[in-house]
């Protein structure tokens, strides 16, 4: 079987399109490498949607957990206490066997039990509060000067916040939150070992990865195709946030522009 | 545990629990917790002395050993870190018996690698396949804190190569205007002020430490997570005396709690440290510690 059909039976595999039986024996480098990037599908997925809406909950807490009222501050201190001070791990498993309970109540809660939601949940959730810790030290460091002159130009409110306090805070946080988009890239590996089933055997790259190394007992193949999957998309992100970052520091003069520095890899 | 146990289906609700939460299955669960306090115990050090080796090989002025240290630092970054744990508990196992194969079966000629099996004589086999249980156990443990070990002493180097670097050149340069050898600059001065810079990082590491034993789970050992699926699981009438739900749910969340109190903690315990560090230097935190006491 040559390459193309591998690349053709199971490039998609990871989504439930091709063949159905995973290889069983007389692994190829070429299957494992197919099977393996076909499963980082799910990772993508996972990263790209929690960042895209956890990015708002995050601007929402950082602002609530700058606020002087106790009633929105306090909930926003505790929520990021909660999902920045517990393991992810655990998170995935109690929200799982959370969800499982909830099924039994009502049929609503079905697709909640299932990976692509139920750990899309859970991670937009915990990158929500990962990130507003973030923009909220942002929000401390904006320099006085700004809002003020905001103030003389008879800004206030939400126009204030929009135009000068949001940007500001970008800016300031982008290095941070570039690191933090490249750890819950990472994250994304753990939502199959942590109770959510990978049905049919769509799973993720790291799924892929541990099969074939279970299977041939041989973890110097599979792992690094993994590592080098992720070292690509870690460079991709890279790249992305680098693009943002160069436009949100587009007004400043060259030398004295933020550099992304990136510090990836801390688990969570 | 206590006497009125024997009958546990004519007890209330509260007698009920206190019988069924002092099983011997649930002591098992909390000696597992035992488990992850033991294994920050001692990769917490480990680790550190990992760092600081790499650290320092990283800072060498020969250049292989310098290599060594920043590889050892950059090959761990870039990289989902639950693959290293899965990819280093079978590597290093393999690792061992390989070693072992060799010293102890000189005269074996078949291949070690068939097709998909990985064959070492028996007498190289680790543990032994005679060894009894607890022998397995503990050299699963012993694989896991290593993993742990190495991938965590790579963070930490990282921190530390930071911190060395963060030490004023000037403090070293009065230290070599003192006539001290590079090797007293290195003990004298550069590492007792090294800590200060070291400690926002290495505290965050210890936060991320406590947060991974959880991944102990996905190395094979019986921890915390293991005896909550376990115990959670839906129990019949038929083979136990204490039949109830799906309670993983309120296991899993006991066990959410029980991290949530041990990074409070140790964020209140650290910041005693910082303080008492922070004192008498000449970094910022250090300059509000004098004006506060002065006032």
């Amino acid at each position: 079987m040559s390459c193309l059909q591998t690349i053709w039976d199971y490039g998609l595999r990871a989504v439930g399109i091709g063949e159905r039986l995973l290889p069983r024996s007389d692994f190829t480098l070429c299957e494992q490498f197919t099977l393996i990037g076909s499963g980082m599908i799910w990772n993508v997925y996972f990263g790209f949607m929690a960042l895209c809406t956890g990015f708002f909950l995050a601007t929402a807490i950082a602002v609530a957990k700058g606020l002087p009222n106790p009633w929105l501050r306090k909930p926003a201190e505790w929520f990021i206490f909660l999902f920045r001070g517990s393991p992810l791990f655990i998170q995935f498993f109690f929200a799982y066997f959370l969800f499982l309970s909830l099924k039994g109540v009502h049929p609503v809660f079905d697709p909640f039990t299932a990976a692509w939601l139920g750990a899309l949940i859970v991670l937009f959730l915990n990158t929500a509060a990962y990130s507003a810790q973030i923009f909220h030290g942002a929000l401390q460091s904006i320099p006085k000067g700004e809002v003020e002159a905001a103030d003389a130009y008879g800004l206030s409110g939400w126009s204030r916040f929009r135009r000068v306090v949001f940007p500001t805070m970008l800016r300031l946080a982008w290095p941070a939150y570039t690191n933090e988009a490249i750890f819950l890239f990472h994250a994304t590996t753990l939502v199959y070992f942590s109770g959510f089933p990978a049905w049919q055997q769509r799973g993720d790259a790291l799924y892929y990865a541990s099969y074939f190394a279970d299977k041939t007992f041989n973890p110097f193949i599979p792992y690094p195709i993994l590592a080098m999957y992720f070292i690509l998309l870690t460079l991709v992100v890279i790249g992305v946030f680098g693009l943002v970052n160069a436009r949100l520091n587009r007004h400043l003069p060259a030398n004295t522009r933020q550099k992304l520095r990136v510090r990836p890899n801390l688990i969570r | 545990m206590f006497s009125y146990c024997t009958e546990p289906d004519t007890l209330a609700t509260l007698w009920w629990m206190s019988c069924y939460l002092t099983t011997g299955v649930h002591f098992s669960f909390y000696y597992s917790f035992l488990k992850v306090l033991g294994i920050l115990a001692v990769t917490a050090p480990v680790a550190l002395a990992f760092g600081f080796g790499g650290a320092m090989a990283a800072r060498s002025s020969v250049l292989p050993l310098s290599w060594l240290g920043k590889g050892y630092i950059a090959v761990v970054r870039g990289v989902p870190d639950i693959a290293f744990f899965l990819f280093f508990v079978i590597a290093l196992d393999q690792g061992f018996e390989w070693l072992r194969h060799q010293a102890l079966c000189p005269d074996w000629t078949d291949a070690i690698r068939q097709g998909n099996d990985f064959l070492v004589c028996p007498q190289a086999k680790l543990p032994l396949g005679t060894a009894p249980q607890v022998v397995h156990q503990t050299y699963a443990f012993g694989l896991a804190v290593i993993t742990f070990a190495l991938v965590f002493g790579a963070f930490a180097a990282n921190v530390i190569f930071g911190a060395m670097r963060a030490v004023p050149k000037a403090q070293l340069e009065t230290a070599e205007a003192y006539g001290m050898s590079p090797r007293q600059t290195f003990w004298r001065v550069l590492v007792p002020q090294m800590w200060v810079f070291a400690l926002p990082g290495l505290s965050n590491l210890w936060q991320v430490l406590i947060k991974a034993t959880p991944l102990l789970f996905l190395l094979g050992i019986e921890d915390v997570v293991y005896w909550a699926r376990e115990l959670g699981g839906t129990k019949t009438a038929r083979f136990t005396d204490y039949p109830h739900g799906d309670w993983r749910m309120w296991y899993f969340l006991a066990l959410l709690v029980f991290y949530l109190f041990m990074t409070w903690g140790s964020e209140k315990i650290l910041a005693r440290i910082m303080a008492h560090l922070t004192h008498g230097q000449a970094t910022s935190g250090g300059e509000a510690q004098r004006k506060g006491a002065a006032v």
